[in-house]
């Protein structure tokens, strides 16, 4: 029993029953399966992070939040810049209690680096309803490029919990028709 | 040193007990009753207020404060004071030991629950809401983390006691030959312990330092990498010593054997080998990360601790239809399982916890565990819902159905409300089998961990999401409802059979263990086939497969990254 020593002294050197055996080596070949799927789908799958990233601070990073917004606002909602820059360019987005700063406003099917970073605490983007999550840290500048895929509204959660404001922090990222 | 009148021996098993062992096994075993009852009361209003039929029951500060008290009363206290119990039943009971140092068995003990007291005092002032990982730079109040430190303190102390018993036992020949292998799952648990804890000592300390201002910084990428090689591989411990409790309650109920002491031995040893690799599943989406760190780390090197719960998932099951159909339930595939004591909770729960651990918890975690599929999953309800399928019905299920008969063999009392005791697992495990589904149903559909009012009424931007989330919620708080009074039912059940229950009598003053007779069995005794498990084991994979390819379905169809 399970309680009690082996009752064969040398039970290492038993050998294996083909049922456990079969299914260890199963099981290996599966693990490795999904092993080398994340390597497969670096290569050929369309969603993979950057790997991208950069020390920042909070004055620096809302430095290039605000020239950007300057340069490409195009209205206000809410209080908050809805800003609309151009295809493929650097493109900010910043987290701060209890809020995500500014609004942004994309055209589908093209693409755009975007850079992601907390001023504060760490902060959970949670793109919805596509359902794409990102840890945003304070000091570090997340950079990725992302290529909306449909139209609409869409709703940033901040989905990281980040004090008593946390469940009012909503951002918001319009993907036009062009 | 141990003198005769320190031992008894057990009426039921002929086990010689250690009194001091006993008395510390008990006080574990209380403590971690009344922390677990705590908490889940915490789990329970946490999951109400996030369900919409009794949205707001706890305003947005409570709700945050039971957040943080529910992950620490029951993720930490209650598994750990239970797994100090465990870890003294499987040195000193089972190996008929005295157990070593009792003395400090009794420090540790007392430092646990100044520790786990001063936590709650912590969090109750409403200071340190700070959820159970308490991310920095989020400050919570000095006397949170130097809790959490003297817990941790009190439980590497236990551990110790425990490494020191199999000395004692070794030294004073108590057993012939090498340790059971539930034993030898337990000392699994306890060489994670030694790496987790030290891990948590690495981050909390500094941070303690940084909340009282001494330290100026501390990186929070840093802090998240280490307090997960705490984290997570806390929950590698759990998983060493609920499948060691699988085991013990197989050899209990059935006289089961393993199927190959081999097998089971190198699977527990990929979890020493492999398991500690999982801090990596808690950044997978983090900027500063290489994706060669992510992959390699996230998969345990390869899977290969994966494959060790996916031996034990076989032979578990294994070794009780062996032992089965040496008694005769031979008859087709399941005659062994259909005929298996599912009125006898011990069984009940442990069967349940070993199906709740593998198709919910196991699948589920290696999925999110994916390095890109963790994008559509990360901080969703998603990751709760996989967890309270591992660790509440998975440990917490083993070890309440393990409880039934340690009050028979260890606190010597009949159970009281025996038809309570022998539905408990069921209401429990469906509530769990509930909670785990519809909280990943939700994650699915994007729904926010950690989060007080899914519906946005006070932000200034309005978002929606999809009705079908809000039924997830609803569900998810009718399971938690469920859960509760399984949970209630084995409170009631413990205290009042330790309190009431009619004692047994027997076990009269033992001798001190003289060496045990020298086993006189070698070479190979074959087990019966085992087509059943062949059977469940094959279902297990074949859904495992299809989850695992859906979800790459899924993340195919979201938003190209790159």
């Amino acid at each position: 029993m399970a309680i009690h020593p082996p009752s064969e002294r040398v039970w290492w050197n038993l050998p294996i029953a083909r049922t456990e055996l079969i299914w260890i080596i199963v099981a290996f070949l599966w693990g490795l399966t999904m092993f080398f799927m994340m390597i497969y789908w670096h290569g050929y799958g369309k969603q993979n992070l950057s790997n991208e990233a950069y020390r920042t601070t909070p004055e620096q990073f809302s430095a290039k939040v605000q020239a950007m917004v300057e340069k490409y606002k195009v209205r206000e909602e809410a209080g908050i810049p809805v800003v609309r820059p151009p295809p493929g360019s650097e493109v900010y987005m910043l987290a701060r209690l209890w809020q995500w700063y500014p609004i942004l406003e994309f055209e589908k099917n093209q693409s755009y680096r975007l850079h992601l970073s907390s001023l504060d605490l760490q902060h959970g983007f949670s793109l919805q309803p596509v359902n794409i999550n990102l840890q945003i840290h304070p000091g570090y500048e997340m950079v990725l490029s992302v290529q909306p895929d449909k139209a609409g509204t869409y709703g940033v959660v901040c989905n990281e919990y980040c004090g008593l404001g946390h469940h009012q922090m909503v951002g918001r990222i319009y993907v036009l028709d062009k | 040193m141990a003198t005769a009148s320190d031992f008894r021996t057990c009426p039921t098993t002929g086990l010689k007990v250690h009194l001091p062992a006993e008395r510390l096994i008990k006080a574990n075993a209380v403590a971690a009753v009344v922390f677990l009852a705590v908490g889940g009361l915490f789990g329970l209003l946490v999951a109400l207020t996030r369900s919409p039929w009794a949205a707001r029951l706890l305003p947005a500060d409570w709700f945050y404060l039971a957040l943080t008290a529910h992950g620490l009363d029951v993720l930490i206290v209650w598994i750990i004071f239970f797994e100090m119990a465990v870890l003294y039943f499987a040195s000193a009971v089972i190996l008929s030991s005295r157990i070593a140092a009792p003395r400090w068995a009794w420090t540790g003990f007392v430092l646990m629950v100044v520790g786990a007291l001063i936590v709650n005092v912590a969090v109750l002032q409403g200071q340190s809401s700070v959820m159970f990982t308490s991310y920095v730079p989020m400050k919570a109040a000095p006397h949170f983390y130097l809790g959490i430190i003297l817990f941790a303190v009190g439980a590497l102390i236990g551990t110790f006691v425990f490494f020191g018993t199999l000395v004692v036992a070794k030294d004073e020949k108590t057993y012939e030959g090498s340790i059971p292998l539930v034993t030898f799952g337990a000392l699994t648990a306890a060489i994670i312990a030694v790496f987790t804890i030290a891990s948590g000592a690495i981050i909390l300390i500094p941070t303690l330092l940084w909340s009282v201002g001494i330290v100026s910084y501390i990186d929070p990428l840093m802090y998240k990498t280490v307090w997960w090689a705490m984290g997570h591989s806390s929950q590698q411990i759990n998983v060493a010593a609920h499948v060691s409790v699988w085991y013990a309650i197989a050899a209990m109920v059935f006289g089961a054997k393993p199927l190959s002491e081999k097998v089971s031995r190198m699977a527990f040893l990929m979890y020493i080998l492999f398991l500690q690799l999982a801090s990596a599943h808690h950044m997978l989406v983090e900027p500063g990360v290489s994706s060669t760190w992510k992959i390699f780390n996230t998969s345990y090197a390869m899977y290969l601790a994966v494959l060790g719960s996916m031996v034990h998932g076989m032979t578990v099951p294994g070794s009780i239809e062996a032992a089965q159909r040496a008694k005769g339930y031979t008859k087709g595939l399941f005659e062994w399982l259909r005929k298996a004591p599912w009125s006898n909770p011990a069984f009940s729960g442990m069967f349940l916890s070993l199906l709740i651990f593998g198709f919910l918890g196991g699948i589920s975690g290696v999925v999110m565990g994916t390095e890109q599929i963790n994008l559509i999953m990360h901080n969703t309800l998603y990751t709760p819902g996989h967890f309270h399928a591992t660790v509440v019905g998975g440990t917490t299920l083993a070890f309440m159905a393990i409880t039934y008969p340690l009050i028979n063999l260890i606190f010597r009392r009949e159970l009281v409300m025996k038809k309570v005791a022998q539905f408990q697992p069921y209401v429990f495990g469906l509530g769990i089998i509930g909670i785990s589904l519809f909280m990943m149903a939700a994650g699915t559909l994007g729904v926010s961990r950690r989060h007080w009012d899914i519906t946005f009424s006070d932000a200034p931007l309005a978002f929606d999401y999809p009705a079908a989330a809000f039924l997830m919620m609803g569900l998810n708080g009718l399971s938690a409802v469920l859960a509760a009074l399984g949970g209630l039912m084995f409170v009631a059940v413990t205290v009042g059979s330790i309190l009431f229950g009619a004692k047994i009598e027997g076990g009269a003053p033992a001798a001190k263990p003289k060496a045990a007779p020298a086993v006189a069995q070698y070479g190979s005794v074959q087990h019966p086939a085992i087509p059943g498990t062949v059977v469940l084991v094959a279902i297990f994979f074949i859904s495992f497969v299809l989850y695992y390819f859906v979800n790459w379905k899924y993340l195919s169809e979201v938003w190209p990254l790159r």
